[in-house]
């Protein structure tokens, strides 16, 4: 029986927001490839099109059906993005010395993007069966740690860096939505703490902590991310508060950035829209993310509950991490800006999981 | 029931929603307060930088680890190359800055245009090299006008530079620019174009540790691409120093003696295997490599008969002739055959079948016992010898003693040499054996093929009690600093396969070649020195001369090689050599001179201890 509800439910709001926020996307990414060369480059762009429509059909399908059948079906989604992340290494697409993706006909897909939200959905089936105001103990976040520490591993195989990283950025803060018991919570810090003090004097050679320190403050390497790391403010600086104009960027335009269209497009963002366009776009995530929340907030089933804050921790983790090393704040690892980097995988993941939200908010009086 | 009390709620949960928040709300405040004052308080300056895109990447080469000999003489170090390059995008009018150039250098305008045309858009921005190393006079005239010539840098760059050209070249090998090939092996990994790699010798064994690390630098240049500024700099490592075993005047003056000549000095310490010469001649110029060489050069280089890119110390084989009979002698001995009494009656030739091999005396030397027969290089005892043993009770010593293998030298391309057996002419030429090879085998001759510093490590180990000493080249390699990284051991893993008694009889023998009157090397003794040694005389054709057949009318290409192996003192050694003269006749005319001559230059200097 179609329920009326579903469709009064329906947050058109949150779809708004996407679709703009996709669109500001698209034209930033015209900017970033059109850089200098000439129109027959934009074969990017129309892809990136192309993506954002299967994703729109994509985000449809996810509402149709209850996302209480996730709860049902979460270690079967989660095994199957394990099998996908051991294909991607045994067969994957060598690029640049990383296998990070695979050929599925004549699409390109990343698995590894896909398990941010299968790893979403076994972590709420897992804590929402379990969640006691006192929090959760070591011992019964052991089986957690497991699940999210599989698919970091394969991960950082491929290697991925990035990525793994995020996966267990959002694992963290779904985590620590459900509370850790305050006991449990100082000995996880303090056993890391210890372990990484210990691991820095006894395990690591000096060429290893140099490699990381160099990670954590790219000035230390000039060539490498250094050097990106400095073109990249000298583009978002120039930007000023108004910005050099569409397709006026003149770092973008001499590809003095690298991976200017995925990784580090905030920076052609800031140069040609200023610090006006740089915050709106900035206050347009923080709009979804808020969106996101809402939606935990008015359901009122734990498992949808936690999907709904996993997914949106999903959303603020990358454009944290990647806005904060756009910006020099942070590391250069690669995470992409949801729905504005170019990447298939990316925008497909970023919409399913709006979708998932749409589904969580449309369904909030129906229990059953 | 308990349970159900602490349960989570949607009130608990909704509390903890707005924790998450408040976290939200931070981080972005973060991030705009960053993004302002990235474009708002410094946005001027990233303006101004990226209005002229004046960052530039430059790199800072490491300086190249020194090489010394082990008196800390230097032998290799560097010296700056001035690189004249331009950035296109800088020298605007491009035109009329090359004609300038032109002008200034006297260097044809067109050897210019051709190196920048193509060089649009994006790639306007890098350097572009006109001339490598440009000499001081032509550096004085583009400082001079530096104003007039937009864009145009001169980059210093440190060059390979070898002191003494052609001093031990075979040793120290030299740099040379990387090529394709090597670009992609994952041993030179981080290795760019244009760098220069170790291709040969010391350079390439020891690439790692005196290579050292790139550093780096971000500048700030200005419209006519000066720099005005530097942004970022992080230094290069230098590469580690190394200090080898050899002397240099030892070198120096094995080089000198085999002026002219194809053939090898290798020399060591016994109790060490610290090579004190690895003379290979003729040599190279290496200087010619690192500034590069024209096709002529190479070719000449190349086509040389007389072979100058060979490192005959360690690759090149020759019969070890006669001094394989101090191998037949240590056989013969261990089993049983000959002792200290046997006696044989040379007349001139040896008693076999109908083929009668002949000694290479003549008239025969008599009757002699072992030690004679050492000394005077008798045939026909050694044939008799060897006949008894068999080939394969030979080959069985000769492994032993370290031929026809590795002496293990931490050098690339070194030759195992040939132990002959019954087995490998099976295998190799499909035939039997013959008897008369086995003659040939017992005196040196025949299939048998070693290689000089094989030759140096047998007669070391006679010097050094049998005990057979790995050589090495290389002393230590130390830092900048000087702080020792790695010190040579001392290797000893095998023995000769002889007892002491039975050495002491071959090394009488030994003695008696320099020091008795029918000695072969009797025309070599000196005052206040005692030398021990074996000539050897390995023929290149496989007819056989006489001592009394006139020498000089052979052609050059038909005489036999020279060899030598030496120790001193014979008491006490401290200096063994082993010397090869290519067609140079006889062992005690042309190669006993040399290694005497190195000996006593060697014992000379040991006993002033403030030469230098």
């Amino acid at each position: 029986m179609f329920d009326r509800r579903l469709i009064e439910n329906f947050d058109w709001g949150l779809v708004g927001l996407t679709v703009l926020l996709g669109s500001m996307g698209l034209v930033i990414l015209y900017s970033a490839e059109t850089a200098g060369a000439s129109a027959a480059h934009q074969i990017l762009f129309w892809r990136q099109v192309i993506w954002f429509c299967i994703g729109l059909t994509v985000l449809i399908i996810a509402c149709l059906f209850s996302y209480k059948n996730l709860n049902r079906w979460g270690f079967e989604i989660y095994l199957l993005s394990i099998i996908l992340l051991i294909c991607v290494l045994m067969f994957g697409k060598l690029v640049a010395g990383s296998r990070r993706w695979l050929l599925i006909g004549p699409l390109t897909i990343q698995p590894s993007e896909l398990v941010k939200i299968a790893v979403v959905v076994i972590l709420a089936q897992y804590y929402s069966k379990r969640a006691k105001i006192h929090g959760f103990s070591i011992r019964e976040l052991l089986t957690p740690m497991a699940t999210v520490i599989i698919p970091c591993v394969l991960i950082f195989k491929q290697p991925d860096l990035g990525t793994a990283m995020v996966i267990v950025l959002i694992a963290a803060s779904v985590t620590a939505y459900v509370k850790i018991e305050k006991r449990s919570l100082f000995l996880i810090t303090g056993a890391c703490g210890l372990i990484a003090v210990l691991g820095w004097f006894f395990l690591l050679k000096e060429y290893q902590q140099q490699r990381i320190l160099t990670f954590l403050d790219p000035d230390r390497d000039p060539f490498g991310a250094g050097y990106h790391i400095i073109q990249s403010k000298i583009a978002i600086g120039s930007g000023m508060i108004f910005g050099k104009g569409f397709l006026k960027g003149t770092q973008n335009i001499l590809s003095f950035l690298p991976e200017q269209h995925t990784d580090f497009i905030l920076s052609v963002l800031a140069e040609e829209w200023g610090f006006l366009g740089t915050i709106f776009v900035l206050f347009i995530y923080l709009l979804i993310i808020a969106w996101g929340l809402n939606t935990a907030h008015r359901c009122r089933d734990p498992f949808g509950k936690i999907l709904a804050v996993g997914i949106t921790a999903m959303i603020f983790c990358q454009v944290f991490v990647n806005a904060g090393m756009v910006m020099g704040l942070m590391p250069v690892v690669g995470v992409p800006l949801p729905l504005i980097s170019y990447g298939g995988s990316s925008v497909v993941t970023t919409l399913l999981g709006i979708g998932f939200l749409l589904n969580i908010g449309m369904r909030k009086y129906i229990i059953d | 029931m308990k349970q159900y009390l602490h349960a989570a709620n949607t009130d608990w949960y909704n509390q903890r929603l707005a924790g998450l928040m408040l976290w939200v709300l931070v981080a972005f405040a973060v991030l705009i307060i960053r993004l302002f004052y990235l474009q708002v308080i410094e946005g001027r300056e990233f303006r101004r930088l990226s209005e002229n895109n004046c960052i530039r990447l430059q790199s800072v080469p490491p300086q190249r680890g020194l090489i010394y000999d082990r008196n800390r003489k230097l032998l290799v170090d560097n010296r700056p190359s001035f690189d004249l390059s331009i950035i296109p995008k800088d020298a605007h009018p491009i035109k009329q800055t090359l004609n300038k150039l032109a002008h200034l250098t006297g260097i044809p305008l067109k050897t210019f245009e051709t190196k920048v045309s193509g060089k649009k858009g994006i790639l306007a921005y890098k350097s572009v090299l006109l001339k490598k190393d440009i000499g001081r006079d032509m550096l004085a005239v583009i400082e001079v006008h530096k104003f007039d010539l937009p864009g145009v840098t001169v980059d210093i760059r440190p060059l390979r530079h070898y002191i003494t050209g052609h001093c031990a070249s075979h040793l120290l090998g030299y740099l040379s620019e990387i090529n394709a090939e090597e670009l992609k092996n994952e041993q030179y990994k981080g290795y760019r174009p244009g760098d220069f790699i170790g291709k040969f010798g010391i350079e390439k064994k020891y690439e790692k540790a005196l290579r050292g690390e790139r550093g780096g630098r971000q500048v700030e240049v200005n419209v006519t691409g000066q720099v005005v500024r530097i942004l970022k700099t992080v230094g290069a490592i230098p590469g580690d120093n190394i200090v080898l075993t050899i002397d240099e005047i030892l070198q120096k003056k094995a080089e000198n003696l085999l002026k002219d000549k194809a053939g090898s000095v290798v020399a060591m310490i016994p109790a060490t295997g610290e090579i004190l010469v690895f003379a290979s001649s003729p040599s190279f110029n290496q200087n010619a490599f690192v500034s590069g060489m024209t096709h002529k050069q190479w070719n000449a280089l190349v086509s040389n008969p007389l072979r100058p890119m060979e490192n005959k110390t360690i690759q090149a084989e020759y019969p070890p002739a006669s001094v394989y009979k101090i191998i037949t002698a240590i056989a013969g001995l261990e089993e049983g055959i000959i002792d200290k009494n046997t006696k044989v009656k040379c007349q001139g030739y040896y008693k076999y079948g109908n083929r009668n091999p002949r000694c290479w005396k003549k008239y025969g030397h008599g009757t002699v016992n072992l030690v004679d027969a050492l000394a005077q290089s008798c045939d026909v005892f050694f044939y008799q010898t060897g006949h008894k043993l068999g080939v394969d009770k030979m080959a069985e010593y000769a492994k032993a003693c370290g031929l026809g293998k590795h002496t293990g030298i931490n050098l690339d391309h070194e030759a195992q040499g040939l132990v002959p057996t019954k087995e490998w002419k099976e295998k190799r030429f499909k035939s039997q054996w013959l008897g008369g090879e086995t003659l040939s085998v017992s005196i040196g001759q025949g299939s048998n093929l070693v290689t000089p510093l094989q030759m140096l490590s047998l007669i070391s180990a006679v010097a050094n009690n049998g005990t057979i000493v790995k050589p090495q080249v290389v002393k230590s390699i130390e830092t900048i600093e000087r702080i020792v990284l790695e010190k040579s051991k001392i290797e000893t893993s095998k023995k000769l396969p002889v007892s002491a008694e039975n050495l002491e009889l071959i090394k009488k023998g030994l003695w008696k070649v320099v020091n008795a009157r029918k000695g072969t090397a009797w025309n070599i003794r000196a005052k206040g020195i005692d030398v021990s040694g074996k000539t050897g005389t390995a023929q290149v054709v496989s007819s056989r001369q006489d001592e009394d057949e006139d020498e000089e009318n052979i052609p050059l290409k038909l005489k036999p090689h020279a060899w030598f192996v030496a120790y001193a003192p014979t008491s006490k050694p401290e200096i063994a050599i082993a010397v090869i003269v290519e067609h140079g006749g006889h062992g005690s005319r042309s190669a006993a001179p040399i290694a005497a001559d190195i000996i006593k230059t060697y014992l000379a200097g040991k006993e002033s201890p403030d030469k230098k």
